[in-house]
Parts: structure tokens; sequence; C-alpha cells
């Protein structure tokens, strides 16, 4: 361990990207299924 | 297993596990990240900077998993022709690459602390950033495959297989190499982490491989909602010219 050097700010910031990356990626992959299923459906009223 | 071969009913359970597995995850990989950010307590050699350990490992399991998990269905693919098995393997690459390039940021941020640099081209550090590469490299591939080739992934199915020899380099390269990197501290049926952190990251894995289930799902609704809507599109066409 390095004497004198804070660690939270590296623990905050990899929180931070690991909630904020994956809440985005769920988000992202949710709202890409929600366009292919609304163009699907659309497909099918043609 | 091929019982699932029909996109009808595959859709059927996707529908109905989704959102429960989504909630199961974000419930206990909480749990794990608060625990992690306010009770459990500081290492005696690593100080604060242990807490790291409940993003960053499971990160690297679902990386390294992911790719497995992509082999599998590409082995299942190639020798069974399983029809939904290239649309798994479609499905993974991307939060495959994502946990990758998250435990390789997360591992530098621990890196810095722990070690006083961000980064060593060590054996498991530069095998890990290849599976990142290789997993940028499959999405690549299996869009163009996709794209060109009428839904063909043979070749990125192959690329899947050969891939995998990668992941037991990183497994191994703490033992293989020397390494600022610990080695491993939990193995099968045994672990040397306290209590304290090895129940924590255990429910932290649990609720982040749920996540990464649901994403998959997710993902693969979407891909056959594109397959079936391009397929009714180029039929009408066709309908059409005939006409």
């Amino acid at each position: 361990m390095r004497e004198g050097l804070d660690h939270w700010p590296f623990i905050w910031a990899a929180y931070v990207l690991g909630i904020g990356g994956t809440a985005a990626m769920v988000l992202w992959a949710w709202l890409g299924m929600v366009r292919a299923e609304s163009r699907r459906d659309r497909s099918r009223e043609r | 297993m091929h019982g699932f071969a029909n996109p009808a009913r595959f859709l059927r359970l996707a529908r109905q596990l989704t959102v429960p597995l989504l909630l199961a995850g974000v419930v206990l990989a909480g749990a794990s990240l608060v625990w992690g950010l306010l009770g459990a307590p500081a290492e005696r050699l690593q100080g604060d900077s242990v807490r790291i350990l409940f993003v960053h490992v499971p990160a690297a399991w679902l990386g390294m998993g992911g790719w497995s998990a992509i082999a599998i269905a590409s082995l299942t693919e190639l020798v069974w022709r399983h029809p939904l098995a290239g649309i798994a393997a479609r499905a993974i690459a991307l939060p495959g690459a994502f946990f990758s390039a998250l435990c390789l940021v997360t591992g530098s941020l621990w890196g810095r602390p722990a070690w006083g640099t961000w980064w060593v081209w060590d054996g498991r550090l530069t095998s890990m950033l290849v599976l990142l590469f290789l997993y940028l490299s499959y999405i690549a591939l299996s869009d163009a495959a996709n794209r060109d080739g009428d839904g063909q992934s043979r070749i990125p199915a192959i690329f899947g297989l050969v891939g995998a020899v990668n992941i037991p380099v990183i497994h191994y390269s703490v033992l293989w190499w020397n390494s600022l990197h610990q080695p491993p501290s939990i193995t099968a049926g045994k672990s040397e982490m306290a209590p304290e952190f090895l129940w924590g990251l255990l429910a932290g894995s649990a609720g982040f491989s749920l996540i990464f289930g649901a994403v998959v799902l997710i993902r693969m609704r979407a891909i056959l909602a594109d397959q079936q809507a391009e397929a009714r599109l180029r039929r009408r066409a066709m309908e059409a010219i005939d006409a």
C-alpha cells in the first residue's frame, strides 16, 4: 500500500463506472429490444 | 436443448424470465456493492482500496465466463446446428465486452493505490486486454456476417471457438509468469478469502451474473425481432415483385 495516497477517489470512480456502466448497458439493450419488437409488430400489421 | 429450437417457445420463456432475472440481479449486486462500500472492513495490506474487489472480480469472472459461453454456443451451432446458438453468442458478446472493459478499468483504478502503477504489461493484464480485443473483433465479425451473409455465422462461430484458447491463458497467467497480480484467492472448493469479503463477493458475482443473463435475453429478443421483421419485409418485397 502506498502511504499517503487517498484510496477513496479510486473506490468511488470504480463504483460509479460499475453501477453507471451496467445501468447504461441494461437501458441501451432494453431500448434496442423495444425498438426491434415494435418494428416487428409494425411489419406484421402492414 | 432442441426443445428451445423453436423461437416462439424460446420467446415465451424469455419474456417471463427477463424482468425477474433483472430485478433479482439488481437486488443482489446492489446489496453486495453497499456492503463493499459501507460494511466491509479495510484490508490489512491494501487498506480501503480492497473495496474495489466487489466491482472488479465479478467483472473479471463475467468477462471470462462470457467468452466461455460464446465458445459453447459456437460449438453448439457448428456441431448441432441449433438455430438459437448463433443468436445467443451474438447476444453475449456485448455484455461480455462491457464486463471485460470494466475489469480492466477497475483493475487499473485498484492498481494505482495498491501497486503504485496504473498498468503493467504482465501476463494477466495483457491477456485480459487481448480478451477485450477478441470481443470487439467478434462483434464486428458477427455484425458483418449477419449483414452480408443472410444470418450465416459459421466464421464468427469458428472465431468464438478459437478465441477460447485465451481463457486458460488468463486463468493460469498469474501462475505461469511473474506478476504484480495476486494468484487466485478462490479455487474449486477452497477459499483463502476472509468471510466478510467472500460472502459479499459471491452475492455480487451472482447478482451481476443475473443482470448479464437478463441482458443476454433482452438482446436475443431484439435480434429475433429484427430477423422476423426483416424476413417479413423481404417476403412482402418478393410478393410485390411476383405480382
